[in-house]
């Protein structure tokens, strides 16, 4: 490797850029651990000088934990749905030669095209009409639809790479459709399977306008729909309404403490939308 | 691998040739079928629907019906409508335009190898990982007039109150948005740069040229395809922007950030005008793929030039 002078400029950038990413994270955080009087007093930027976990306690006691429990429900179902689904689709797409499957994968481009605002006015219909309402199966359906044409896009473009020598050799084995998916695609796509997972599961769990719309109760409520009651309700509890934030980012945080690239890779699946 | 013949085709050959039946070993439409019914029903049937309501006078109640092109006329002679067009290609055109210089050179610093960047990189990334329903509720936070940042540096933000103002609100939902949506672009621009061959460079130092000359006439040509599909998902991004403007500014102040999505969210669940909200939403999808059509087309995308032209 050639020896470049150091580039100040980008240098100077990064650092730049590393404090607007940082400052409101440093303030949610800090303010999270203050009572609301102190935070009032000492300001956003000031670090607090008497730490407590109020803020956290009462968040969970005031519903957070069932919004958290139901953001739990949905994000599983989403995951469950498209993990059940996709791959046999994928597995077609690429190795179906006939013509409906053709349309079928039309279909699916089609829908990396639909942003789900646009069609919230039928589902809300769609939804009622179905007595689900107000309810989380109401919500995890359509999320789990409409995550599905990036999963499929990306679990597609995995299948494709299994050399076709591979699928030849367990036919001419006689190896029915099925053997060939559990023992051969299966196997091999594991790594398109974890970032499918990863994108799905990350859809469900910061979903907010299927749910916004979708459900009213407090039974039913997700975490982002309670960040955003919260915030019309008690909008001046400035700590307290930054501890449930704290909260709803908590697990997605932890999992790209341990996971990072599989998380990154779900995220170029967002890319993908 | 000493294949020679493209796959798809080898596999054609074989499997009339060997096979006892065509579809042998292929899996049958069945496969497919639990998923595509599935889409089909939580996707394409409300999208149809969308288009169908957007031609019917609905309040939710009584039945549909029809009402010819009375919504799409009502919709272009009301001024609030129009005034979210404009706001909604206003914030999607400054989205861009903040958005496109910063991650390119952000993709472009984080595509080099060194380890600090890795690091800070990691850190950069977490915005993109939070919900556009938290990142809206900590700026809104942190941007408090009273209790957040701005009263406190008020050499910076004047009176402090940056939602009281047009201009002030727009700045912060493109602000709010760049600072949510830089790392996807960045993450974009980081593979295509690291996948930039690296003889261009090398001749390009034979030849003289330093970092910015070198950036300037290989990097960013060599971005060209990955600038166009960036720019797409800002586009189709920001003109279908609703979560961030209904928990930052509600529309306001008045109707001065009321962007066409947001709109359509209020002519449906607020003045329960369905069939108004459906023609809304219909002209966002067609305007947003008509965008991304032109843009695609007077790029030259669609005929897949090849970057690697020219090696």
């Amino acid at each position: 490797m050639r020896r470049r002078r150091p580039n100040y400029f980008a240098g100077f950038g990064s650092l730049v850029w590393l404090l607007v990413v940082g400052l409101p994270l440093y303030v949610m955080l800090i303010a999270t651990f203050q009572s609301r009087p102190d935070y009032a007093a000492n300001g956003p930027l000031a670090f607090p000088g008497h730490f407590t976990l109020d803020n956290y306690i009462k968040d969970l006691n005031s519903g957070f934990a069932q919004y958290f429990l139901n953001t739990v429900v949905v994000t599983v179902c989403v995951v469950g749905i498209v993990v059940l689904l996709v791959p046999p689709l994928a597995y077609t797409i690429v190795r179906s030669r006939g013509r409906v499957t053709t349309t079928v994968f039309r279909l699916f481009l089609l829908g990396l095209a639909i942003p789900s605002q646009a069609v919230i006015v039928p589902m809300f219909f769609v939804i009622s009409e179905a007595g689900l309402y107000d309810n989380l199966i109401g919500v995890i359906l359509p999320t789990a639809a409409f995550a599905m044409p990036v999963c499929a896009l990306i679990l597609t473009g995995v299948m494709r790479d299994i050399t076709p020598d591979l699928y030849e050799a367990m036919t001419m084995d006689g190896a029915s459709p099925r053997r060939i998916f559990f023992r051969l695609v299966l196997p091999l796509s594991r790594s398109g399977i974890s970032t499918i997972v990863v994108f799905s599961a990350l859809q469900a769990w910061n979903g907010f306008l299927f749910p916004l719309v979708l459900t009213q109760s407090a039974e039913t409520k997700v975490i982002t729909l309670g960040l955003y009651d919260f915030q019309t309700e008690h909008g001046v509890d400035t700590p307290g309404l930054l501890a449930a934030v704290v909260l709803s980012m908590l697990p997605v945080l932890i999992v790209y403490l341990f996971a990072r690239r599989a998380l990154v890779q779900g995220l170029m699946g967002v890319g993908g939308k | 691998m000493t294949r020679t013949a493209t796959p798809s085709a080898a596999d054609g050959t074989f499997d009339k040739a060997d096979s006892p039946g065509i579809g042998a070993g292929r899996p049958g439409f069945l496969w497919a079928a639990p998923a595509a019914v599935f889409f089909a029903l939580f996707a394409i049937v409300p999208l149809i629907m969308v288009a169908v309501l957007s031609f019917a006078r609905w309040d939710g109640l009584s039945s549909p019906e029809f009402a010819g092109l009375d919504n799409w006329k009502l919709l272009f002679d009301d001024p609030v409508m129009i005034k979210s067009l404009w706001l909604s290609v206003l914030l999607t055109v400054l989205g861009v335009l903040v958005q496109t210089p910063l991650s390119i050179l952000l993709g472009v610093w984080a595509a080099g190898h060194q380890r600090n960047r890795a690091v800070l990189s990691a850190i950069y990334f977490v915005p993109m990982l939070l919900s556009v329903a938290a990142v809206s509720v900590l700026w809104r936070a942190v941007l408090d007039p009273n209790f957040g940042v701005p009263a406190q540096a008020t050499w910076l933000f004047g009176d402090g109150n940056l939602f009281g103002t047009q201009a002030g609100a727009i700045g912060v939902l493109v602000f709010v948005s760049t600072w949510q949506f830089t790392p996807l672009h960045t993450l974009i621009y980081q593979g295509a740069a690291r996948a930039v061959p690296q003889v261009l460079y090398q001749a390009a130092q034979i030849d003289g040229a330093g970092t910015v000359r070198q950036f300037v006439h290989i990097t960013l040509p060599q971005l060209r395809n990955s600038i166009i599909t960036s720019m797409i998902l800002m586009v189709v991004g920001g003109l279908t922007t609703f979560d961030t403007v209904l928990i930052l500014t509600q529309g306001g102040p008045g109707s001065d950030t009321t962007i066409s999505a947001y709109y359509m969210y209020q002519k449906a669940f607020k003045s329960f005008d369905y069939g108004s909200a459906s023609a809304i939403a219909l002209l966002l999808v067609l305007v947003s793929t008509l965008i991304s059509l032109i843009v695609v087309r007077l790029s030259g995308y669609d005929k897949m030039r090849s970057t690697m032209e020219g090696l």
